[in-house]
């Protein structure tokens, strides 16, 4: 039996023994996901129990080293833990930043002293993580973001603002970009800073969305005072970092919205039918016929280009042009589905709340609405474009 | 299912791109144009092309071919494609050549494919009426028993190497009426046939096309290419083939010219800087290069699905064919737009991908028909 076929054995036994029973079947709806961290409210004791021993084991983190908190597993041996927890329709035992976005920035660029201090608190959902980038006055132009930090003594004092900081009224800790040189090039004056939020001085106030959800928050830092130590990379390195991360961002992003994944995805086709009726099997209303034809080939062709980039990758290419398209496409394609979903519903796509609508038509709408950021955040489709005509065209500036 | 050249086919594909860029320039095209060629292809680089081994490429090996598949073909045609090289791919090997590996009797297929692969004979497929727009079962030509074969009578309208060709494969009724599912058949009609009339068409992309008339040709019963009265289901198989060879020629035609007018908005100046750093056309680019990139992503999907007999291919080639439609139309569209002035002319060469994407968005169904294809494949 190879060393892989020996994993699996033994991993599918040790879910079989500690997967609680209760939630099996759920596999990851992401609004019931464990986020964890200080302000953390257990509903659901299996839940508790299972991101303890799923901690213990190294599995809220499968590829980190087994010293910070990770399962020291190699990219295979993560894929078949993931197969066999998709075969008991498991949830991730825990889902957040700490574990896609700072953990790795830090197990990249961090130092020693700071991988001690921060990952393993990740890995057990001690510590619930918030990203600091964006600012009132700095959105697609982010290296011009004004958030000072001084030095003083050991400390910098930092004051300004942070905005969509994703759940920052939840989060325990946030990783900041800060700017700490205002000379010179925009870029080569800021710090990747790492602040406790319960520093004095740092203040949270949610943002009210379209969609009336509030997923973002505003963070001001008022004379916050923050050890030295907490700066990763070096101060006025921190665009290097900042590049890093928001690639990784990107790519999440492009995941998120491929087409491929997710329990909430009812074909399109099969929704229409409901709305539109059918006869002799083909749609009745031929122009939304068309559209959804348009809809599902999109998709396709985009799913088929992820898997070229993939394959190239396995077979041991250089990533691709194709790779850049990822997060622009994915998006507007999102958005396209979405449109569709509510033109589909016909009157009964535009229910906010109350009687008179099936709660998934609410929620299809709420999500149409919410949809709408995805070309904004993690960097616009108008900079995505910039990006693919400077880099990928070789179109002048 | 791979989506990555094999090491082989990264070998074909550069050869075929030398072979392009040394023997095949878009010039060698446009001299053809010039001097109206009545065939529109030429004869020595056909077979120079066979000699390289690529005509036999999806052929077996029994009558000469190498028994590859179409994903092999397809860097061929890519290449090509970009050099817009007018040889008698799509009607020889794709069409008339498949319909005889796939329907054709042994002897048929001894008479003709040997031939075929080494460059020597050209065949033609007639299947296209005035009135069937993309529909292979709406067949108006006739074929009538007389003695002991048929008798065919009818018009086929813009058949490829018709002009050249040594045979004429023919999609004719045999049975039911014109939009009839069954009751079509192919039959292979010789050159000089009694009673064929081959009259040259000039299209927009100046390839050798001709009207085939059949006005009371006599085949024998031995010139029934696959079972009688099925011929529309072969007919369907063969041109699904063919259009996902067509659309490896479109992907090369299209990525060749996004970057002559990627070349031109490097080195147009106006308003003092190169017109290629306006935020207007640069944001039009991204776009082109998005639709380019999704549209090989498709080509290789579906020649893949072809070759394994995969149960999605029919729905891959109609991705495929519906994705390479747009993309090409639009990369030309809006290259002969930025291009400016000069991509109206005819001494530039984008007018011809231009032309040339039309066509082939209107052969064997545009994105709207392939859409509904989609559907219909997928029961709705």
């Amino acid at each position: 039996m190879s060393d892989l076929e020996t994993f699996r054995r033994d991993t599918r036994a040790w879910l079989e023994a500690n997967g609680p029973v209760s939630l099996r079947g759920i596999g990851n709806d992401p609004l019931h996901g464990v986020w964890g961290g200080r302000k953390w409210q257990w509903t659901n004791p299996a839940q508790k129990a299972w991101l303890e021993r799923a901690a213990e084991r190294g599995f809220t983190a499968p590829t980190w080293p087994r010293e910070y908190g990770g399962g020291g597993l190699s990219g295979e041996e993560a894929k078949v833990l993931a197969q066999e927890m998709a075969r008991l329709r498991l949830p991730q035992p825990l889902i957040g930043f700490g574990l896609t976005m700072i953990g790795p920035t830090l197990l990249r660029f961090g130092n020693e002293e700071q991988k001690r201090e921060h990952l393993t608190k990740i890995t057990r959902g001690e510590i619930r993580w918030c990203q600091g980038y964006s600012e009132p006055g700095a959105g697609s132009d982010l290296a011009s973001l004004q958030c000072r930090a001084v030095p003083d003594g050991d400390d910098f004092i930092v004051n300004g603002t942070k905005i969509w900081t994703s759940y920052a009224d939840h989060a325990d800790w946030i990783f900041c970009l800060v700017r700490t040189k205002t000379e010179g090039k925009k870029q080569d004056g800021i710090t990747f800073l790492l602040i406790d939020m319960d520093t004095p001085g740092v203040s949270v106030s949610p943002i009210r969305l379209i969609s009336g959800s509030s997923p973002f928050c505003e963070t001001h830092f008022v004379d916050v005072r923050v050890p030295q130590r907490n700066v990763v990379n070096g101060v006025n390195n921190g665009w290097t970092v900042a590049k890093a991360l928001l690639g990784h961002e990107r790519s999440m992003i492009a995941d998120a919205f491929g087409g491929g994944a997710g329990g909430k995805r009812q074909g399109l086709a099969a929704l229409a039918r409901g709305y539109l009726g059918s006869e002799g099997g083909a749609l009745l209303d031929p122009v939304l016929r068309d559209q959804i034809a348009q809809n599902e080939m999109d998709t396709r062709a985009f799913m088929l280009t992820v898997q070229r980039s993939r394959d190239a990758a396995k077979a041991g290419h250089q990533p691709g042009p194709e790779s850049s398209l990822f997060k622009v496409y994915a998006t507007e394609l999102n958005q396209r589905r979405y449109e569709l979903l509510v033109r589909l519903a016909g009157p009964q796509g535009l229910g906010w709340e109350g009687p008179g609508f099936e709660a998934e038509e609410l929620e299809r709408t709420r999500d149409w609405l919410r949809s709408r950021a995805n070309t904004i955040e993690g960097g616009t489709s108008e900079v995505q474009r910039n990006i693919i005509a400077k880099r990928v065209l070789g179109l002048p500036d | 299912m791979q989506l990555v050249l094999s090491e082989d086919q990264e070998l074909i594909a550069k050869t075929a791109a030398d072979f392009a860029a040394q023997q095949s320039p878009v010039a060698r095209f446009r001299a053809l144009r010039d001097a109206r060629d009545p065939l529109g292809f030429s004869k020595p680089i056909w077979k120079e092309m066979a000699e390289l081994g690529w005509v036999g490429i999806p052929f077996p090996e029994e009558v000469g071919g190498a028994g590859l598949g179409l994903a092999d073909l397809a860097v061929v045609l890519e290449a090509l494609g970009r050099a817009l090289a007018p040889e008698p791919f799509l009607p020889t090997v794709l069409l008339a050549g498949r319909a005889l590996v796939r329907g054709g009797s042994e002897a048929q297929r001894q008479e003709w494919l040997p031939g075929v692969v080494a460059g020597d004979r050209i065949l033609a497929l007639a299947q296209q009426e005035a009135r069937s727009r993309y529909d292979l079962r709406r067949v108006a030509t006739r074929a009538e028993r007389a003695g002991n074969g048929w008798r065919l009578r009818g018009e086929k309208i813009q058949v490829e190497a018709a002009a050249a060709a040594d045979a004429i494969v023919v999609a004719a009724r045999t049975a039911g009426g014109e939009g009839d599912a069954a009751g079509v058949s192919l039959f292979l009609v010789p050159k000089g046939a009694r009673g064929l009339e081959i009259v040259p068409q000039t299209r927009i992309d100046h390839r050798g096309v001709a009207l085939v008339r059949l006005g009371g040709v006599e085949v024998g019963t031995g010139d029934v290419v696959g079972a009688l009265d099925a011929g529309g289901d072969l007919l369907e198989e063969v041109v699904d083939f063919a259009t996902a060879g067509l659309c490896a020629e479109m992907l090369g035609s299209m990525s060749q010219a996004f970057s002559i007018t990627l070349e031109h908005l490097k080195s147009r100046q106006q308003f003092g800087v190169p017109i290629g750093s306006f935020q207007a056309l640069k944001h039009r680019a991204a776009n082109c290069f998005m639709e380019v990139e999704l549209a090989r992503s498709c080509v290789l999907a579906a020649t893949r699905a072809v070759d394994a007999g995969d149960p999605e291919a029919r729905r891959l080639v109609s991705l495929a064919k519906a994705r390479c439609s747009d993309a090409f139309v639009l990369v030309t569209n809006e290259g002969v737009q930025m291009f400016g002035g000069v991509g109206m002319t005819d001494e530039y060469d984008i007018g011809f991908y231009m032309k040339r994407a039309r066509v082939a968005e209107l052969s064997f169904g545009d994105a709207a028909f392939h859409r509904d294809r989609w559907a219909r494949l997928g029961s709705y």
